[in-house]
């Protein structure tokens, strides 16, 4: 009868609401953080475990195919940061006035590649850059004048093949973020903007930048992460792990090349505990520089 | 648009407007075109055989006599490679369905938790919430791995489902709903004597209905289409997912893709379904987490 009620009471029931984030908090995120920091200083073998302090992350150092795999990462997040943050805000901004017409079937049209999956995206992908003569992106260039193309085996080429795999998934979702930004600003604002004069690009630069602020924030920090993390796209572009001279290799991708294809879990956390670090670093210069720390102006 | 203008002023705005309506609207034509362009010709690859796919790559080249229903056919009669299709579809399914429904009714609860009460540790929890969603989860994959190998939970739906059943997002967007939703309700039902928990299930619930729509779509587009977990916990062919298994039919020889490209199509279709049914919802569900920062 006690215990009934002591569950039941106002003072236990958030407790007992939130349990299953306590639980879940400890047995599968801080437990497994803390094991991979604790993993990254160890040499996992099949049966023996051996403490081995830093030499992981001296090996992980001179480590040239991580360092190709790293720059690969920051290459890749960068130009999607470039290109899935401007061209979504226009399109959203389009979308959010009157001059489109039929805005509900392009935004469905839009958001579409984000409904399939990576296996398959990737494969349509793959094929369509195929190195024959008859995939669709050598049947262009052909067409252009210009000779046929080994899209996927070099660094150029298939960058771009990556970032145009990563902007047909990700445009659509990106619009609809800040789609649902703008819906959020006064248009009274835009109202009294254009009876004092201010013209498109006035109003666009000093009441949609500004006031749109926290997605364009929200946006920048999922695409920073996502591409920093990337790995099954390349995986599925190249169907499987292994690109010629590493050209596809991700930081990720290293991670699970080390720790489940070679068997190597105390490099492989090594590996991750770096990437950790950097999205860390990251996405801290990124608030800083967005002033998020200074306070809650609004 | 603009009523109180003199006529002149009118037409020539209609006729600016006209202009740049035109050219913003063949503008996203335009870019639906390209987006549409790989899962059309993906569609179109589906009605030929494999070995063309292979030998000459994706072609938008509407030339029927080399298309035929075969692949849907095989698909959909009694046959080794129908069976395991099937059964990847299913697996999918199941996942889907009953990863969707736990996320939502757990995460519901932790927000209700965390939003409706005053307690010590309620702002220290919401932080960690948070905390969660700064850490890529490809830092955990080794550590977990070894992890569900400990609790025998490799190779078991269980294993998949329970690390992500407490999304941060979800419990995050629940709470950014409940926020605005008064707390009389609650002491109202107290009044009435109703427990905390039938207040939860039976006042709050219904009036949060909307938000459980988001997040279905959204949840159920995760799960259909997650890959990189179910590829390290499932071991056994009878257990994998569409994801996994049509990648299994990656091979360098292409013997498989009359199955894979068809196969793909198929696997599209249901979580484009849910997509036009919730297509509304969406938009609720994505702001949530760009309200703040």
């Amino acid at each position: 009868m006690k215990a009934k009620k002591f569950l039941y009471s106002q003072k236990t029931a958030p407790y007992i609401f939130a349990l299953p984030f306590i639980l879940s908090f400890i047995i599968f995120w801080i437990y497994p953080l803390i094991s991979a920091f604790v993993m990254s200083f160890q040499d996992i073998g099949a049966i023996s475990v051996k403490f081995v302090g830093f030499k992981n992350y001296g090996k992980l150092l001179k480590d040239t195919v991580f360092h190709t795999a790293i720059l690969n990462s920051f290459e890749y997040m960068l130009f999607t940061c470039l290109l899935l943050i401007p061209f979504p805000m226009l399109y959203a901004v389009l979308m959010d006035g009157n001059l489109v017409k039929a805005k509900g079937l392009w935004k469905a049209l839009l958001y579409l590649p984000a409904l399939t999956s990576v296996v398959i995206s990737g494969t349509l992908f793959r094929l369509m850059f195929s190195e024959y003569r008859t995939g669709q992106m050598n049947v262009l260039m052909v067409m252009l004048g210009l000779p046929a193309i080994k899209w996927l085996k070099s660094k150029v080429t298939s960058e771009i093949a990556l970032l145009m795999l990563c902007c047909w998934r990700w445009t659509g979702v990106n619009t609809l973020y800040f789609m649902s930004g703008l819906k959020a600003i006064d248009k009274s604002l835009y109202e009294s903007a254009e009876i004092d004069g201010a013209s498109g690009w006035q109003r666009f630069k000093f009441i949609t930048i500004p006031l749109i602020k926290p997605t364009t924030i929200y946006v920048l920090t999922i695409s920073v992460y996502a591409g920093l993390s990337m790995f099954l796209e390349s995986f599925m572009l190249w169907a499987g792990n292994s690109s010629p001279k590493n050209i596809g290799l991700t930081i990720v991708g290293y991670l699970y090349k080390r720790g489940i294809e070679k068997d190597d879990m105390g490099y492989a956390c090594c590996v991750g505990v770096v990437l950790l670090i950097i999205a860390l670093i990251i996405n801290f210069i990124q608030l800083a520089l967005n002033g998020t720390f200074k306070k809650e102006d609004r | 648009m603009s009523e109180k203008n003199s006529p002149e002023m009118k037409k020539g705005m209609r006729v600016k407007h006209g202009i740049g309506s035109f050219f913003a609207t063949l503008w996203f034509a335009l870019i639906s075109a390209v987006i549409i362009f790989p899962v059309f010709s993906g569609f179109l690859a589906s009605f030929r055989p494999g070995r063309e796919l292979i030998r000459r790559g994706l072609s938008i080249n509407l030339d029927f006599k080399t298309m035929s229903l075969y692949n849907y056919k095989y698909l959909f009669t009694p046959n080794a490679d129908s069976a395991k299709y099937w059964m990847w579809f299913k697996n999918s399914m199941v996942l889907t369905l009953v990863s969707v429904i736990l996320t939502l009714l757990i995460c519901y609860f932790i927000a209700y938790g965390l939003t409706m009460y005053e307690f010590p540790l309620k702002n220290f929890l919401f932080f960690l919430v948070i905390a969660t969603m700064m850490v890529p989860f490809e830092i955990l994959l080794l550590p977990l791995y070894k992890e569900m190998t400990q609790l025998k939970l490799m190779d078991t739906l269980a294993g998949v489902i329970l690390p992500g059943l407490c999304g941060a997002s979800t419990i995050f967007f629940f709470h950014q709903y409940m926020l605005s939703l008064p707390k009389e309700l609650l002491d109202a039902g107290r009044i009435d004597g109703a427990n905390e928990y039938y207040i939860s299930v039976r006042i709050m619930m219904p009036i949060v209905k909307p938000a459980f729509s988001a997040m279905a779509i959204l949840c159920a587009m995760g799960a259909w289409n997650n890959m990189l977990w179910p590829l390290m916990i499932f071991r056994s062919a009878s257990k994998f997912t569409l994801t996994i298994g049509l990648n299994t039919l990656l091979t360098p020889y292409g013997n498989n893709y009359d199955v894979l490209i068809a196969g793909s199509m198929l696997a599209i279709l249901p979580i484009f379904v849910v997509f036009l049914l919730f297509q509304r919802y969406i938009i609720d569900g994505m702001t949530a987490g760009a309200v703040k920062g």
